[in-house]
């Protein structure tokens, strides 16, 4: 089993927030633990084995998707953004700005999946309304703050980033 | 908006948070994220049966796994006298099954590996035979005669684990008998569980060189880990280091100690390497301990025009396989007599009886003060039926029963003293905010319409912050907290808990708390929590706790700071110390506010240019055992409507007004009070840990333990009164679980509300679609 | 959680994923969005020891529309479906929005979700509402089946082991005037159809039904097209009254079982007033148009 598993082993590349970067995978690697584990980018979490709680959102071609239920051998040549990304010169992306001032996180722990998608969701719908939101960020689960601020977070960042648009 | 850190007198002000710059950048640091030279990974192989002997394990094949360093199983512990555990609840559990399993999951071999998939490969292979035995799900069944023995470990020989009782029995059923009206309700809170978006996890790292083990671990309550861990595994206490990390959650969840800890543990010690053990989703909710599962029976006595005479309560607590609850050591159902709640009962009684089932252990105090919730949702819910019967408006029933403002003190039946509140104050801020007039007229208009459509108050009063130590510990330490606080050369300080939070905002709230008191900013004070080495021994977060203990220590001993500051002051300023005066920023010349000085130039004076013979520095530490355990208070008004076609009930309006005395910081309190009341909506409407006849977990995972998304949770209305503590030192009660606490009978009343009109007092939660469809079709109201 | 171990292959062209089915048979299994597969995978329910990633077959992840139907490839993600315009068969617009969640939807593709062969899965009630077929390829032979033989019972589809599920063909409807809803009952986001009613139904300029289809999601151990229910339909007035007729009808149909989410007699109550819902909407919108 030990020398299929080595044999099985292969190169992945990928261009993870801009950058490129490769590690070997075996092909049951999850994309997840990938970035954390192998690429040291521990923003990413996972909390759940269902693909439920979107804990492990990143951006994958520039679309939101659970990278606990992507293999990374599939990531092979793809570009993936992930929370680490978001800041740019030392500035918060708008968005993360935004989680803060409105006290749209408590324990963190599903924040940077929270803000993947929020990403996305901004980037193809601007201007969402209370309803859209919702919606757009209901594959990510949150245990602390009841939702509230972080529709309020992204309601207000939409805002922010309509008056000075930002590179994402 | 929030407001910056730097902002001065930060008290009561919506500081944004100090915690957010780490963790809005992915760069907080959970259990998880450690990562350890040579480290290894485990994995458990656990039970598929709820109740089963053990014939055989065999592991050749699971050794044959590339990377299996080791395989531990019961019989490796029972040789070094590990195989069973304390429980904090002063029962014992079992780290690795030996002899029998207990319920399904249960912890039966570790496998340490080199990587996590070797070691879930090699668990795969683990080979154990089982002779099946008839479980035992229902609590009632538990405790038939002809039951089958659960724990044959035990002296006594039947599964009845305890028998708790508070209050007068016979003043009760005297007043009872005597009493024109009683109402009686059969209220069931089923098992849930807090699963916090994190799961558990720990690693273990034994040093052999040094001797000392290193536990990273995702503990509400470090010290108390470092203190059970010393005592379970013979290793010195000062040779044990505890580091709680950041953590994803915990709600309770993370209270307890786990077999997988201590499996970590031994095997860190055996084989040298850290250990790394983070349990599945899975693995989380269907063996860390649960909440609830209480079956409990109400009696109210009242008088014809609504005022009670007397409450009587009978509780069955169903506690799984082993009583793993972690309650106060003399408090074996928690802090349940609360039931009286805020209403002025002459007498009462309760009484509640722990069973163990083929079910998972626990119960833990899920965003509850231990079984405080069962108790609000009990006596919120059986005023309803008393209403119902009266055929008075629940506003009213509430009013004609509150404990008066005039009346605090309060001595409650059951033998507690609430500290302070305005319960009619809170009610009528809520009626106001929700516009309860109007909102009973469109109900009636709706009603005639054929809608079905529900208005439910729950008017609860928690107790948290446990606790006074004459009364409270957990095996024995007593349940202060702690701070101590240094402050640096420059006018900057450095602040240490025994608490640990998780999410709750510690590293801001205290440090407004401390700057505050000491005419510095939140961003002046850095908040450490979660290593033992550094921070002073505290019990930990759970049970609304940490505001009311080490937020109590925390001014006090900035106050402590403050009293050598003084001396300083007087002495830079060049005057009596008699004649230096706090103005809540700086110390000044009494008369001559022109000379003062803050907290920067004292703190340079105190490693620089000491009065003479002053010992040097500026440090203060503070154990504070607090007088009183404090009595939030809120009042919460849910209207909801009933689809007659599905079932299916949509919250229209939630209003939450909320009393927890003094505000640290609002946008916090708002903030907790807007995820408890979302995790009081999921126990209302959709979380619920069930288990079929054959003892089988029929919810361990996201897929079927529903939690609600952006989608389901409704939209929240909150207000606030202020009725300061007396007695804690800034006025402070706590509010993080108060939410969750009040809100699932708001709720339920709501339904009941819409249903009462067909004679319907009760309703079981979680109302799925399909449950309060039943009762829609029973009483011919489907569409 | 981990799945077991594998072999994984991502093959450029069909033929060369035809060569690993010779090769591996029964062990290989084809990987496209991965949302149900994986999954399952992580769980250890699903254990297969070789995965053929099918993801590089570009031509398989796009659609093309002709004057006889729709053709969408196996590949295309639930979230394509759901943005894209397609005024003839509005019934993929009302229903992509109700799978999963919107992040699995941005990876699950509609082929993997039929070949997943899910009672409860909302694409199987819309597109036999939609008497959609599917195309299937092996080295030997392509062959069309209409999707009702394609569900042949719980998990399980007639595809065979050499075989790939390539396409969904959708015929063009009756007439223009196509209406559709899809009433789904979900405990939360992300879980699957407690009951789901996928309604098409295209109306005669006179407001007579011209065509209409009806698919159910957990009503059975498969999909299933209502058929009785669509025939008491077709060449009628669309009225109030007709409604009730055929919500009673549909709510008849399939086998539904009694389980956590709700009684048998519970989940046809929820069939029949799905299928009152759904049409009443559609006649209240076929009106606004005729008004306007």
């Amino acid at each position: 089993m030990e020398s299929r598993k080595e044999d099985a082993r292969r190169m992945v590349s990928v261009t993870i927030n801009g950058e490129m970067r490769q590690g070997l995978a075996e092909p049951r690697t999850l994309l997840a633990y990938f970035i954390r584990e192998t690429l040291g980018l521990t923003g990413t979490h996972v909390g759940c084995d269902t693909t439920s709680c979107g804990a492990c959102t990143v951006l994958f071609d520039g679309e939101p998707v659970k990278s606990c239920t992507v293999l990374a051998v599939q990531a092979d040549q793809h570009q993936i953004d992930t929370v680490e990304g978001l800041e740019t010169d030392n500035v918060l992306h708008p968005l993360q700005q935004a989680f803060w001032d409105n006290h749209g996180l408590q324990c963190g722990f599903c924040t940077p999946g929270m803000l993947m998608t929020s990403v996305a969701l901004l980037q193809k719908n601007p201007h969402p309304t209370e309803s859209e939101i919702r919606h757009g960020i209901s594959g990510n689960l949150c245990r602390c703050t009841g939702y509230v601020n972080i529709v309020k977070a992204i309601t207000d960042a939409s805002h922010k980033m309509q008056k000075e648009p930002a590179e994402v | 908006m929030a407001i910056e850190a730097t902002e001065t007198r930060p008290l009561g002000k919506a500081i944004k948070r100090k915690e957010d710059p780490r963790l809005v950048r992915g760069q907080g640091r959970y259990l998880d994220d450690i990562v350890l030279p040579g480290m290894l990974y485990m994995a458990l192989a656990r039970s598929p049966y709820a109740h089963a002997r053990i014939k055989e394990i065999r592991l050749d094949q699971a050794y044959q796994v590339p990377g299996v360093k080791a395989i531990l199983t019961g019989a490796d512990l029972e040789k070094m006298n590990l195989s069973w555990m304390p429980t904090l609840a002063g029962d014992r559990q079992m780290v690795l099954a030996t002899g029998k399993v207990l319920f399904q999951y249960q912890e039966v071999a570790a496998v340490v590996a080199e990587s996590r998939a070797a070691a879930e490969d090699a668990v795969q292979l683990i080979e154990i035979d089982y002779e099946p035995l008839a479980p035992v799900v229902d609590p009632y069944a538990a405790l038939k005669a002809d039951a089958p023995l659960l724990r044959e470990d035990r002296d006594q020989k039947d599964n009845h684990i305890f028998h708790w009782e508070v209050g007068d029995r016979k003043a009760t059923d005297d007043a009872l008998a005597s009493s024109p009206v009683v109402v009686k309700e059969f209220i069931r809170m089923p098992r849930v569980h807090p699963a916090p978006v994190e799961p558990c996890g720990c690693i273990a790292d034994y040093q052999k060189a040094t001797g000392k083990l290193t536990w990273y671990v995702t503990s509400q309550a470090p010290h108390a880990h470092r203190t059970v861990l010393a005592l379970v595994s013979g290793l010195p206490e000062h040779m044990i280091h505890v580091i709680s990390p950041d953590i994803g959650g915990g709600f309770g969840n993370k209270v307890p100690v786990y077999p997988g800890y201590v499996c970590s543990v031994v095997m860190s010690l055996q084989l040298g390497r850290p250990v790394k053990w983070v349990e599945t989703r899975t693995e989380n909710i269907a063996t860390t301990n649960f909440a609830r599962d209480y079956h409990m029976t109400a009696e109210i006595g009242a008088t014809q025009e609504g005022i009670v005479t007397a409450l009587k309560v009978a509780t069955i607590a169903d506690h799984g396989a082993f009583d793993a609850a972690a309650d106060p050591s003399k408090f074996p159902a928690g802090l349940f007599s609360i039931v009286t709640g805020s209403y002025d009962f002459p007498v009462a009684f309760a009484e509640v009886d722990g069973v163990y089932t083929n079910k998972a252990p626990g119960g833990v105090a899920y965003r509850c003060s231990f079984r405080v919730t069962e108790a609000s949702y009990l006596i919120e819910r059986v005023m309803n039926t008393l209403a119902l019967k009266l055929n008075l408006d629940p506003a009213e029933i509430r009013r004609r029963n509150f404990i008066r403002p005039e009346q605090f003190p309060y001595q409650s039946p059951l033998g507690w003293t609430y500290d302070s509140g305005n319960y009619d104050a809170t009610l009528n801020e809520a009626l106001k905010l929700v516009d309860y007039e109007q909102l009973r007229k469109q109900q009636a208009e709706r009603r005639a319409g054929g809608e079905l459509v529900g208005i439910g108050i729950s008017t609860f009063t928690e107790i948290v912050g446990a606790g006074p130590s004459n009364t409270f510990d957990i095996l024995g330490i007593k349940m202060f907290d702690s701070c101590e606080i240094r402050i640096h050369p420059t006018g900057k300080a450095i602040a240490r808990l025994g608490t640990r939070h998780q999410g709750q905002g510690h590293e801001t709230t205290f440090a407004q708390v401390i700057a505050d008191e000491l005419g510095m900013t939140a961003a002046d004070v850095l908040i450490e929590e979660g290593d033992t080495d550094t921070a002073p021994y505290g019990l930990g977060t759970y049970a609304s706790r940490s505001t009311p203990t080490a937020g109590g220590a925390a001014a006090l001993a900035a106050r402590r700071i403050r009293q050598k500051a003084i001396q300083i002051a007087a002495h830079l300023l060049e005057v009596s110390p008699d004649d230096v005066e706090w103005n809540g920023e700086k110390f000044a010349a009494k008369g001559l506010e022109s000379r003062a000085v803050g907290m920067s130039e004292v703190a340079l004076a105190a490693y620089t240019n000491l009065p003479e013979g002053m010992e040097p520095g500026l440090e203060a530490t503070y154990y504070y055992d607090p007088p009183n355990l404090t009595f939030p208070n809120g009042a919460y008004v849910a209207m909801v409507a009933i689809d007659r076609g599905t079932g299916e009930v949509k919250v229209e309006r939630f209003v939450a007004v909320d009393d927890c005395g003094t505000v640290i910081n609002p946008m916090v309190v708002d903030g907790q009070v807007h995820g408890g009341l979302t995790e009081g909506f999921g126990i209302a409407f959709m979380q619920e840990i069930a288990y079929d006849e054959d003892g089988n977990n029929l919810a361990p995972n996201f897929m079927e333990y529903l939690v609600p998304t952006a989608v389901e949770a409704p939209h929240w209305e909150t207000g606030r009164t202020v009725t300061p503590s007396p007695h804690h030192p800034i006025g402070a009660k706590g509010v993080g679980e108060s939410p969750n606490v009040g809100s699932p009978a708001a709720f339920v009343n709501a339904v009941v509300d819409a249903l009462s009109p067909y004679g319907v007092t009760n309703v079981e939660i979680p109302l799925f679609p399909w449950k309060v469809w039943n009762v829609l079709k029973e009483l011919g109201l489907t569409q | 959680m981990f799945p077991s171990a594998f072999e994984y292959y991502a093959p450029k062209t069909l033929d060369e994923v035809y060569g690993l089915l010779a090769q591996y048979g029964d062990e290989a299994k084809i990987l496209a969005g991965g949302q149900s597969l994986l999954p399952m995978m992580k769980l250890r329910l699903a254990a297969p020891s070789v995965l053929i990633d099918i993801g590089s077959l570009g031509h398989l992840s796009s659609a093309t529309e002709t004057a006889e139907g729709l053709s969408m490839g196996a590949l295309m993600r639930h979230k394509t479906i759901e943005t894209s315009h397609w005024p003839h068969y509005p019934l993929l617009r009302e229903t992509a929005p109700w799978i999963a969640d919107p992040l699995v939807r941005n990876r699950g593709t509609i082929g993997g979700s039929l070949a997943h062969a899910d009672p409860a899965a909302d694409w199987g009630a819309a597109l036999l509402a939609l008497g959609a077929s599917v195309q299937i390829e092996s080295r030997d032979r392509i062959r069309h089946m209409a999707l009702e033989e394609f569900f042949v019972d719980l998990y399980t589809t007639a595809l065979e082991p050499q075989e790939v599920l390539t396409r969904i063909v959708i015929p063009v409807p009756a007439t223009a005037a196509t209406f559709a809803r899809y009433l789904k009952l979900e405990r939360k986001v992300g879980d699957f159809a407690v009951v789901g009613v996928a309604i098409t139904v295209s109306l005669a300029i006179d407001g007579t039904v011209a065509q209409a289809g009806i698919g159910m999601a957990a009503m059975s151990g498969v999909p299933f097209a209502a058929h009785q229910t669509e025939s008491l339909l077709v060449g009628r007035q669309l009225t109030p009254a007709l409604i009730k007729e055929v919500s009673e009808s549909a709510s008849q149909e399939g086998d539904p079982e009694s389980d956590r989410r709700g009684s048998a007699e519970y989940k046809r109550s929820m069939a029949r007033v799905f299928v009152e819902r759904g049409l009443s909407q559609i006649l209240q919108q076929w009106e606004s148009t005729q008004s306007a």
